[in-house]
C-alpha cells in the first residue's frame, strides 16, 4: 500500500538524486561528446534555427525543434545532428540520422534539462562541413536523470 | 502490455511533396540515474534507437539517450516519390523491438 508518507518520502529522494546526478556532469564531458562526434574537425557557427522554450518550467519534458538550413540534395545534405545539454548528468541527448530523402532537416522531440544550460546543436553535412549553433534555456524545475 | 505507438502522417500526398511524421511511444524512459525509495539505482530501461524506413530504404534514425523525454516524441520530415510503405522501429534496451506501419498514397 502507497502512503501518502511514500510518496512525499519518494518525491524527496528523487530530488536528491537530482541534485547528485546534476552535479556529475561538466562543461568539459559536453564538449569531449562534441568532439567525439565531429572527430577534431572544426565547427562554424551555421544556419541552425533551435526551437526552445525561453523559459522551461519543467526540465523532465522540454520542447525542441532544429531546423538546419541546408538544400538536402543528393549531393548537399544534411547527414547528422547531435544534441548536447552541458549540464545534464549525460551531456548527449541524441543523434539524429538524415539523407536527401528528408527534403528538409528538420527534426522535433521532446529532452530532459537537469538545469538552466545551454543547449547545443551540432550538424554534419555530406560536404565534409560541421555547423554548431547554440541556445540557452532557463529551467525551473529540473529534469530528474539526464 | 505495450502500448500501439502513435503516427501522425497523411494518408496522400502529390509527389515530390515533403511531409511531416510524427511519431510518439509510450515508454518511462528510465534513466538509470534515479533511485527507489529504498536508495536502490532504478536500471536504466530507454529506448535507444528509433528508425524510420520508406519501402525498405532507411529514410530517418534517431540514437537516443536518457536526456530523451519520457513517452519519446519525434517529428521529422521526408520527401515522398512514389506510393508506399512506412515501416518504423523503435528499440528498447531490453531487447524488445517495437515496430508499425503507416502508407501513403502518392499521386
Amino acid at each position: 500500500m502507497t502512503t501518502r508518507r511514500d510518496i512525499i518520502l519518494g518525491a524527496g529522494s528523487a530530488a536528491l538524486v537530482l541534485t547528485a546526478g546534476a552535479a556529475g556532469a561538466t562543461p568539459q564531458e559536453a564538449a569531449a561528446a562534441i568532439q567525439a562526434f565531429i572527430g577534431g574537425k572544426p565547427a562554424a557557427k551555421g544556419n541552425i534555427s533551435i526551437d526552445l522554450p525561453e523559459i522551461a518550467e519543467n526540465g523532465n519534458t522540454v520542447p525542441l525543434a532544429i531546423t538546419v538550413d541546408s538544400p538536402m540534395t543528393a549531393d548537399d545534405h544534411v547527414t547528422e545532428v547531435l544534441v548536447v545539454a552541458e549540464a545534464n548528468p549525460l551531456p548527449r541527448l541524441a543523434i539524429f540520422h538524415l539523407g536527401p530523402m528528408a527534403g528538409r532537416a528538420e527534426v522535433a522531440t521532446r529532452i530532459r534539462l537537469a538545469a538552466t544550460e545551454n543547449v547545443t546543436v551540432v550538424a554534419k553535412t555530406s560536404k565534409g562541413a560541421v555547423i554548431m549553433a547554440q541556445k540557452p534555456v532557463k529551467v525551473t524545475i529540473g529534469g530528474c536523470g539526464g | 502490455m505495450v502500448e500501439k505507438p502513435r503516427i501522425k502522417l497523411p494518408p496522400e500526398a502529390k509527389k515530390g511533396e515533403v511531409i511531416e511524421i510524427k511519431t510518439l511511444i509510450a515508454h518511462d524512459m528510465e534513466t538509470g540515474l534515479r533511485k527507489d525509495k529504498d536508495g536502490k539505482p532504478i536500471p536504466r530501461k530507454i529506448i535507444n534507437k528509433f528508425t524510420c524506413d520508406f519501402n525498405g530504404k532507411p529514410v530517418f534514425s534517431a540514437d537516443l539517450e536518457p536526456g530523451i523525454a519520457a513517452n519519446p516524441y519525434l517529428a521529422f520530415t521526408v520527401r515522398v516519390e512514389e506510393s508506399g510503405t512506412f515501416r518504423f522501429a523503435w528499440f528498447d534496451d531490453d531487447g524488445t523491438v517495437t515496430t508499425a506501419d503507416g502508407a501513403i498514397k502518392v499521386t
